[in-house]
């Protein structure tokens, strides 16, 4: 660890990684600063993505694939089953990967373009000047360190501290966290090749449950409900635990893994003097699938690319950096989370009837490209009624 | 004031991002609660393991 870089990145997750390895191939020197003693661990995710979400980035390896998906299985309240696929049957659509492995090997290839790495390493405070960020001080094995840098890039998480302590406010409402728990499960029967979301109030309260295959008779068994529907005797867990006992029985868990999701909008502002917010932090998990590792490494990139031009000019201020900001509002992934936002937010104020009625008008969708976007579509195209329910927002899904 | 059952806790961070005083801080495997902490509860409520418990000072 030296005393100055151009870009200091808190966090070893996907974003900070993409971070670290895009300044690095840059030209920039960069630090990547991680509190956990390994990058990877705990898992707190899911650990589903789309195919094509993931070649954008990286070429696909069997040591951080867990299992390759060729459809999902959407479960109504009722139990009805909605089933997913491709146009070409049993063409491969998405990815459950091993974070673990996936993390590393993302901080692994930031390492490899020349970007340093420091893990059990937190950033404990931001160094400020006149109002700007100047670099955090970090602590590590019982010392401290002030790390200047030109721009801090922070990637630190749902629980991000980061940003706050510079300023930004980064709470996230209490109805808008997927409070969350996750099995890792074996010995159960599952097919091994399609992800399940089990939906309704009974089951996951203003979110969902899901069971995302790991292989043959193992899978992430994991549950997400509203903050607001949260509380002692009714807590993510209980809800899991329900679900279960009820149809793994005899299944073993052998992860036990608790977490928050955000599902909130994104922070009025990612950027400040200096200071640039990615991934998880930025609060651009996708609010309708919960989703965030693709648009983790795509602001991470973003953020460090940005930041390569801004530092180039000698011109690290907020106004120079909101170029990141806008850029990723414009992009395919900042439209999504708003349209995604609204769908969210009719959905969750939805009856379990009527999840029953949307479910069952269609059994089987085959699309040509897998993907959230034309899975509402095709349930539009045969609700036509939800256009009028969706408003202005049904405009921008045709 | 604000209870952190560290045999329940699974220090997943969950609570530092609803709460509004930014009093709660997840330091690698544990959880740290600052003395801005107002005991509003929030992380109470949304804890998806039931580690936190606001308990009456006058009984501790």
């Amino acid at each position: 660890m030296k005393s100055k870089y151009d870009v200091l990145v808190i966090g070893g997750g996907p974003a900070g990684a993409l971070a670290g390895k895009t300044a690095a191939e840059k030209g920039l020197s960069a630090l990547i600063v991680e509190k956990r003693p390994a990058i990877g661990a705990p898992v707190r995710c899911a650990e589903g993505l789309g195919k094509e979400a993931l070649h954008e980035f990286i070429d696909p390896d069997p040591r951080w694939i867990s299992a390759e998906m060729t459809g999902a299985t959407m479960v109504a309240p009722d139990g009805f089953c909605m089933k997913l696929g491709s146009q070409l049957a049993g063409s491969k659509v998405g990815y459950v990967l091993d974070r673990k492995i996936f993390d590393r090997e993302l901080v692994w290839k930031a390492a490899e373009a020349g970007a340093d790495i420091a893990v059990k390493s937190r950033a404990s405070s931001p160094l400020m000047e006149n109002g700007a960020v100047k670099g955090a001080r970090i602590e590590y094995g019982g010392k401290t360190a002030d790390v200047r840098a030109e721009v801090v890039i922070a990637a630190d998480g749902v629980e991000s501290k980061f940003s706050r302590w510079c300023g930004v406010d980064t709470t996230v409402p209490v109805r808008e966290i997927m409070s969350s728990v996750q099995y890792v499960m074996a010995d159960i029967d599952i097919d091994e090749h399609s992800t399940v979301f089990y939906l309704g109030n009974e089951v996951a309260p203003e979110g969902y449950l899901w069971v995302f295959p790991k292989g043959k008779r193992i899978a992430n068994v994991g549950i997400g409900i509203s903050g607001k529907k949260s509380g002692r005797g009714h807590r993510a867990k209980d809800y899991l635990d329900r679900f279960v006992k009820k149809n793994f029985p005899d299944g073993k868990t052998i992860e036990f893994i608790p977490g928050g999701v955000s599902v909130c909008r994104p922070l009025n502002c990612t950027v400040a003097d200096g200071l640039m917010i990615a991934g998880d932090a930025a609060r651009v998990v996708d609010p309708l699938t919960g989703g965030g590792i693709y648009n983790a490494m795509y602001t991470g990139r973003l953020a460090a690319e940005v930041a390569a031009v801004c530092i180039g000019k000698g011109d690290v201020s907020k106004k120079a950096l909101m170029t990141y900001d806008r850029n990723w509002r414009e992009s395919k992934m900042g439209k999504a989370i708003e349209r995604n936002y609204h769908i969210k937010e009719y959905l969750i104020k939805q009856p379990d009837s009527k999840l029953n009625e949307i479910i069952h008008s269609v059994s089987n969708i085959h699309m040509k490209e897998f993907t959230t976007m034309n899975l509402i579509k095709e349930i539009i195209r045969v609700n036509p009624k939800l256009v009028l329910e969706l408003g202005a927002l049904a405009a921008s899904l045709r | 004031m604000l209870n952190v059952h560290r045999d329940i806790c699974g220090y997943c961070g969950c609570c530092v991002s609803v709460c509004p005083e930014g009093a709660l801080e997840l330091i690698d495997a544990y959880l740290s609660v600052e003395k801005n902490c107002t005991n509003c509860g929030i992380c109470a409520k949304i804890c998806p393991l039931g580690a936190l418990e606001v308990i009456d000072e006058k009984q501790v």
